[in-house]
């Protein structure tokens, strides 16, 4: 009994260190170590991370691999560009007398608007002339777009590969869509020049700092929201449908349910983070939410340890560095690179990386343990002995 | 009112050669379809992997067709009108060894998890494609094709069918008849159908089915690079060029019901036509968000597809 007390308790702890060293990474070490250009990229890539995240709870907990990752993290992110936007406009439209203002017709509507010949504010874009409403769209509108997807995908009891292809497939949609509506959307560009929120310019290196602090500081506070959510009776079901779904069902359980939730679960902690990468780096684009880039995110999870929550983080990051390195020094050994990487981590270690540090760390750390503390164990013996 | 105005135009006569003309070319979108998922619906519908890098085998089959006929221009100009038929089986074999290669070196080890063999055969799409960038360049190349497949036929003075579209069509007929006859009337086919059904029952009755599940799956490239192949007549080549149509071809064999030949060909015919169907009310992007969505709706409520086999879990 002792020992199973000792093993929760360990197991616990353990979470707690590698959360604390995880915080000191992203608060302390980054900062002081990288200069403004490299802590925003950091930054981009953190935002990156929420989606990861989203997928350790739906993919890695419930089994549900979501190939359409991205097309929540470009929903989020496309809610705060439109109320960036409309703000930029605004602000366009104020400073009267400018050259932009002349190239202009309509006056206090978002440029790409204006180059589609639209000439009124689309009513789809109503919510996004208020902050809060805003921030409420951010996780609503992803969140029911999920909502409707794993309603009439779950409650069929479609799932697996069906389910994955038909994400995919979602992707492609949402790409098509956001393309050819140019007028709405700002089409291939996106949207595009967001400089200021709430009249902040979110183009300074102050302003970067914090937008810094704020990606890391959500995404820990996400972690460890969903590290609760995990840990509870809820999580363990969602274990229990990934491994064994029949037997849920016949205990009684509305397995759909619980799908649907984890999947809208990550679908709006995705959002959060697509909103956080249009501030840090000003702007949205369709090209970010594609295929390939959904693909990217689950990469992000196996590479760090799909049913890791901190792992995933660390995974996001190599990646992405690695990206940026590899495109910068050898464009054409990275595709390469990438694909091993893919290959060796589903082959060989489908835990990821955090599952190679449990494996592996942990006896490196009894070893280390067991020579510091041999001394002091000899002199307890020695003790008891006497005693 | 409207539709009279468009036809008010032509005569009866020019109509029903363009409607002839419309309906082949959905024909053609047809042989595309079922060509590039015959390969799919051996891998994905038999044995549950779901092969990303499907795509890839098929730019492997196109790019030996460009080899082929660069050659031939090159050293025997005379063997120009005979080459296509040697390309086509050049590429089913150089599809075939690849498919094999990558079977025994990472798809076997991935059975157990067939949620896993997308992200590793993703894997393998980004090394293959980003080989061809490096040995083909980015840009696209096209086979120098034998006179007989250019030019169009002409059954009536108005009516002009392309020749390439006719043997796409002709291709995918042969192709399609020769996956039935060795998946359901040949012994290969019953030991592959057996392994799907139950593994240790097959093994225990002496079929190797390891052996069966790499032959299976290097066949299953092999058509695909068949597909490429074909393609050169219709289109160019690029190292991208495959990985366009994988989610497309996905969509056919899910829709068709895994495991079904004659699903397949249903759901290739079904969504070639709708598609072009939609294209005449819809341009082109917005008739491809319309079909997915009709597909993804029809796959809700038939989540085994148009047609399945009854396989016990």
């Amino acid at each position: 009994m002792k020992l199973l007390e000792s093993g929760v308790v360990s197991e616990n702890r353990k979470h707690i260190i590698s959360f604390i060293i995880l915080a000191a990474t992203l608060l302390l070490v980054f900062p002081l170590v990288f200069d403004i250009f490299r802590l925003n990229l950091v930054a981009k890539y953190l935002s990156l991370a929420f989606a990861a995240v989203g997928l350790v709870i739906c993919w890695g907990h419930g089994g549900i691999l979501s190939l359409g990752q991205g097309v929540f993290w470009g929903l989020g992110g496309y809610c705060l560009a439109a109320f960036l936007k409309l703000e930029a406009a605004v602000n366009i439209a104020n400073e009267a007398g400018t050259d932009q203002i002349k190239a202009l017709t309509t006056v206090g509507l978002p440029d790409f608007m204006d180059w589609n010949q639209i000439t009124e504010l689309p009513y789809i874009w109503y919510p996004f002339k208020s902050f809060p409403i805003t921030l409420i769209c951010v996780l609503i509108v992803p969140g029911i777009v999920a909502f409707i997807i794993g309603l009439a995908i779950f409650k069929r009891r479609v799932s697996g590969v069906y389910f994955a292809i038909i994400t995919q497939a979602l992707c492609w949609i949402m790409e098509i869509l956001f393309v050819t509506r140019q007028g709405w959307t700002g089409g291939i560009n996106g949207i595009t020049d967001l400089r200021t929120c709430l009249g902040w310019d979110i183009r300074t290196q102050a302003a970067q700092y914090t937008l810094y602090f704020l990606t890391a500081g959500l995404l820990l506070a996400v972690i460890l929201f969903s590290k609760k959510i995990l840990s509870s009776k809820l999580g363990q079901l969602l274990v229990a449908i990934r491994d064994m779904e029949d037997r849920v069902r016949f205990s009684g359980y509305d397995v759909s349910n619980f799908k649907i939730f984890s999947f809208c679960l990550a679908a709006m902690i995705s959002a959060v983070g697509g909103a956080l990468f249009v501030l840090n780096v000003g702007f949205m684009s369709p090209k970010l939410v594609t295929i390939a880039p959904s693909i990217y995110m689950v990469i992000f999870c196996a590479l760090g340890g799909r049913e890791s929550l901190i792992g995933v983080v660390y995974g996001t990051l190599i990646v992405c560095f690695g990206r940026t390195y590899f495109s910068e020094q050898f464009p054409e050994l990275w595709m390469f690179l990438m694909g091993g990487i893919f290959i060796v981590v589903t082959v060989a270690c489908p835990k990821g990386l955090a599952g190679l540090f449990e494996s592996h760390g942990a006896k490196a750390l009894a070893f280390l343990k067991k020579f510091l503390k041999i001394e002091n164990l000899a002199s307890k013996d020695k003790k008891e002995v006497e005693a | 009112m409207g539709i009279t105005n468009i036809f008010s135009g032509y005569t009866g006569e020019e109509l029903l050669s363009i409607f002839t003309m419309q309906g082949f070319s959905s024909l053609s979108l047809f042989s595309v379809f079922l060509l590039m998922a015959l390969g799919l619906a051996i891998i994905f519908g038999q044995m549950k992997i779901i092969n990303m890098a499907h795509g890839e085998f098929l730019t492997a089959g196109a790019y030996t067709t460009v080899i082929m006929s660069d050659m031939v221009v090159k050293y025997m100009p005379g063997l120009l009108p005979y080459y296509f038929i040697f390309a086509i089986i050049a590429a089913f074999i150089v599809a075939f060894a690849l498919g094999y290669i990558v079977e025994l070196s990472l798809v076997r080890f991935l059975y157990k998890r067939p949620l896993d063999t997308l992200l590793a055969t993703w894997g393998v799409s980004m090394i293959l494609q980003q080989g061809f960038r490096l040995v083909f360049g980015g840009r696209e190349d096209s086979a120098n094709l034998p006179d007989w497949l250019m030019g169009s036929w002409y059954p009536t003075e108005t009516i002009a069918i392309p020749l390439n579209g006719l043997f796409l069509l002709g291709t995918s007929v042969v192709v399609t008849l020769l996956v039935y006859f060795l998946l359901f009337r040949s012994r290969w086919g019953l030991c592959v159908r057996a392994t799907v059904l139950n593994r240790e029952m097959s093994n225990a009755v002496g079929i190797n089915s390891k052996r069966i599940d790499r032959l299976t799956f290097a066949f299953g490239c092999g058509i695909a690079g068949v597909a490429g192949a074909v393609f050169t007549t219709i289109g160019s080549v690029s190292p991208a060029a495959g990985s366009l149509y994988i989610v497309d071809t996905f969509i056919v064999v899910v829709f068709g019901g895994a495991g079904s030949l004659l699903g397949t060909i249903f759901s290739a015919f079904g969504i070639a036509q709708l598609q072009s169907i939609m294209e005449f009310f819809l341009t082109g992007v917005l008739a491809k968000v319309f079909v997915l969505l009709s597909v993804v709706g029809i796959l809700m409520i038939r989540p085994q597809g148009l047609r399945s086999n009854k396989v016990r879990e």
